[in-house]
């Protein structure tokens, strides 16, 4: 029989996402998180004290008038294993983090617990992730960001909708050349053209970061955003990126956000803001990622390729 | 420690006479001071502990003589030796000595966290001292702070975070002001009475206040008395000089808010930046309502944005539409969401995700 206490830290196996706020660090979040869930869990009933069997003397009245003296055995709660002696029951939970954010990005954060620490790494090597990025044209900063030490100012009225994205064609034909050169396939083979013609195809190894997509949402100068989705990427990659759209316009762009919708499986909807990060909305949203992630699996087994390579699953789309 | 003086001290505070009030503080300084830490402490201790044997229903039987080692014992006598398994001489928890000693227990039953934890004992001969203290000793002081006002569910998260308060040598009683004071800062009783002299001083020198409001602010905040003076000074010199509040601003502010003069210089200053540059609310709104300044950066950014984003963040009161500060910050989320923003907790919360 074991307590509720328990029984809650074991269903705590799996993944879940959260939506990280901008301009707290990744670390924080992972803390309160891990807080939040010991705090659940240590709240709910604790478990039985151990009982210890002590004998005590007892004075009865005998017959004659004498008194008598008699050993009763009872139980008694072991007073050492009293939470407030040994402090609270569970007091730490591996929890992981999945591909980072930095301090000014912000979106969705894929947190592992228990076992689920295991599959982060099979969801860090397996998986695009999508990101919007904003950002503004006619300045240049050291960073790349808004936020940075101003290095010049520009002008942009020059720019219209059709050069960026012929510019953003550009970039994108570069990194898809790339992505055909690191996924370690032949070109000429049929094998290629079918990753292609599906869309699948993904890096093997170590790579450089690679974008496999990107396109325009909105444009109205001087802001502009970005859709991307990319691979093995830092927040600072794509920050660059921007910075170099504005090169190739002729002109300085800064980076104003960098903000995550997707990584892998886990989508926007699915994400916890920070006012829902509590056990039992916690363990809700791992069930059902377990369930998600779980299902699309079955029916794709994995048949290595003809030069032992193993094809990997297409990325979810959004 | 001394009550009386500090209780004089404080009523005291208007002349600010430093040097009268230290009369008796050596000899009451005198602190029952345990030898170095550690568990050789602890062994030391064990021959004062209170015997296993003396459990409450035995108490009467202790009145015979201690029996010696040769005397013949009788039956009913043999019975009534209870053999526990012997104490550890060494040890560098409490939890061992738990179930014997009578004090420990009483404590454990009062609520005080983390008895057996390494870090009490570790302090300063914390643990011999828990051990050697007798019964008596605790309940003269349990009452003591009872008198003091202190409930007792209070009494088990003071003794927690200060359990040094039990070393201490009892002086008469004070007013339910200190009850209080005692209860949130339970270091208080514990300094001396010149050392409280000076910050009282302090306080009411730098902040120009006069002696009711000095006393005031120490009686809404007795941390202020504890601490160290010099983050303090530092907070003051941020306000004056970053934030740039006028003497008399900070004087309203810290009287409505003292927590400001503990605070974090660095959220302070991204707190004022933000509320003051992005939402631009001017000095004097700021001083009206001093809790913005206490409030959480990622809350207040949450919020105004979203007033933003509805069109509804206007912080003027002279113009149409007008959301107080103190409303926007201190609001739970529902509230704020059907009173300010007159939209629904969904709206809001897809809201944050685009942030």
């Amino acid at each position: 029989m074991v307590s509720r206490a328990v029984w809650l830290f074991r269903r705590l196996e799996g993944l879940f996402a959260v939506y990280k706020p901008p301009g707290v660090h990744w670390k924080l979040v992972r803390d309160s998180v891990e807080t939040n869930l010991l705090k659940g869990i240590n709240s709910a009933s604790p478990r039985e004290p151990r009982q210890q069997v002590m004998f005590l003397p007892e004075s009865t009245d005998g017959s004659g008038g004498s008194t008598e003296l008699t050993l009763t055995a009872t139980r008694l709660p072991v007073l050492a294993n009293h939470p407030l002696v040994t402090g609270p029951q569970f007091q730490k939970l591996r929890v992981g983090v999945g591909h980072r954010l930095d301090v000014f990005s912000s979106g969705v954060l894929v947190l592992g617990v228990g076992q689920g620490n295991k599959m982060l790494a099979d969801l860090y090597n397996s998986k695009t992730r999508d990101y919007t990025v904003e950002g503004e044209f006619g300045l240049a900063t050291e960073d790349f960001s808004d936020t940075g030490r101003l290095i010049e100012r520009t002008t942009y009225d020059h720019i219209t909708q059709d050069d960026v994205d012929r510019v953003l064609a550009m970039i994108q034909g570069a990194n898809q050349k790339a992505l055909i050169m690191y996924s370690n396939v032949d070109l000429c083979s049929q094998q290629a053209y079918e990753l292609a013609v599906k869309g699948s195809l993904y890096p093997q190894g170590k790579s450089p970061p690679i974008l496999t997509g990107l396109r325009c949402l909105h444009f109205k100068p001087p802001h502009f955003t970005l859709e991307m989705q990319c691979v093995n990427e830092t927040q600072r990659f794509l920050r660059r990126v921007v910075h170099e759209v504005g090169l190739e316009l002729r002109s300085t762009a800064v980076c104003t956000g960098v903000r995550r919708t997707r990584d892998g499986p886990f989508t926007l909807q699915a994400a916890l803001t920070h006012k829902h990060w509590t056990l039992p909305e916690i363990t809700a949203a791992v069930r059902k990622s377990c369930l998600a992630w779980r299902t699309p699996r079955e029916p794709q087994p994995q048949n290595p390729g003809p030069d032992g390579m193993k094809r990997k699953e297409p990325a979810v789309p959004d | 420690m001394a009550l009386a003086q500090f209780r004089l001290l404080l009523s005291r505070t208007d002349g600010l006479c430093r040097s009268g009030t230290v009369s008796r503080y050596s000899e009451l300084a005198g602190r029952g001071e345990g030898p170095a830490p550690g568990a050789a402490v602890v062994s030391s201790a064990l021959t004062d502990l209170p015997l296993p044997g003396s459990l409450p229903c035995l108490v009467d039987l202790d009145r015979a003589p201690p029996l010696s080692p040769f005397e013949e014992i009788s039956e009913e006598e043999a019975v009534q030796i209870v053999a526990l398994p012997p104490l550890p001489p060494v040890s560098t928890a409490l939890r061992d000595y738990v179930n014997q000693s009578e004090t420990l227990r009483m404590l454990v039953h009062l609520g005080v966290f983390n008895v057996g934890s390494m870090d009490l004992l570790q302090a300063r001969g914390l643990g011999s001292m828990l051990l050697r203290m007798g019964l008596q000793d605790l309940q003269e002081r349990l009452l003591f702070l009872r008198d003091l006002g202190l409930q007792e569910p209070q009494l088990g998260p003071l003794l927690t975070r200060n359990p040094f308060i039990l070393t201490e040598t009892l002086e008469t009683c004070g007013p339910e002001e200190v009850g209080s004071m005692v209860c949130r800062a339970p270091y208080l009783l514990n300094f001396s009475v010149q050392r409280m002299d000076n910050r009282l001083g302090f306080y009411q020198t730098l902040l120009g206040l006069s002696p009711q409001k000095t006393r005031d602010i120490v009686t809404r905040l007795p941390r202020l008395l504890c601490g160290s003076l010099e983050p303090v000074k530092e907070n003051l010199k941020v306000c004056e000089l970053e934030l740039g509040f006028r003497p008399n601003e900070i004087q309203h502010v810290v009287t409505r808010i003292p927590k400001l003069l503990t605070a974090n210089k660095k959220r302070l200053r991204e707190t004022f930046d933000y509320v003051h540059n992005k939402m631009a609310v001017p000095h004097a709104l700021i001083v009206k309502f001093p809790q913005v300044l206490n409030a959480s950066l990622l809350r207040i950014r949450e919020r105004h944005l979203f007033l933003q984003y509805l069109g509804k963040a206007q912080y003027d009161p002279a113009q149409p539409g007008y959301v107080p500060l103190d409303r926007l910050v201190s609001l739970p989320d529902p509230e704020f969401c059907s009173e300010l923003a007159t939209a629904s907790l969904q709206d809001f919360e897809l809201f944050q995700k685009t942030l």
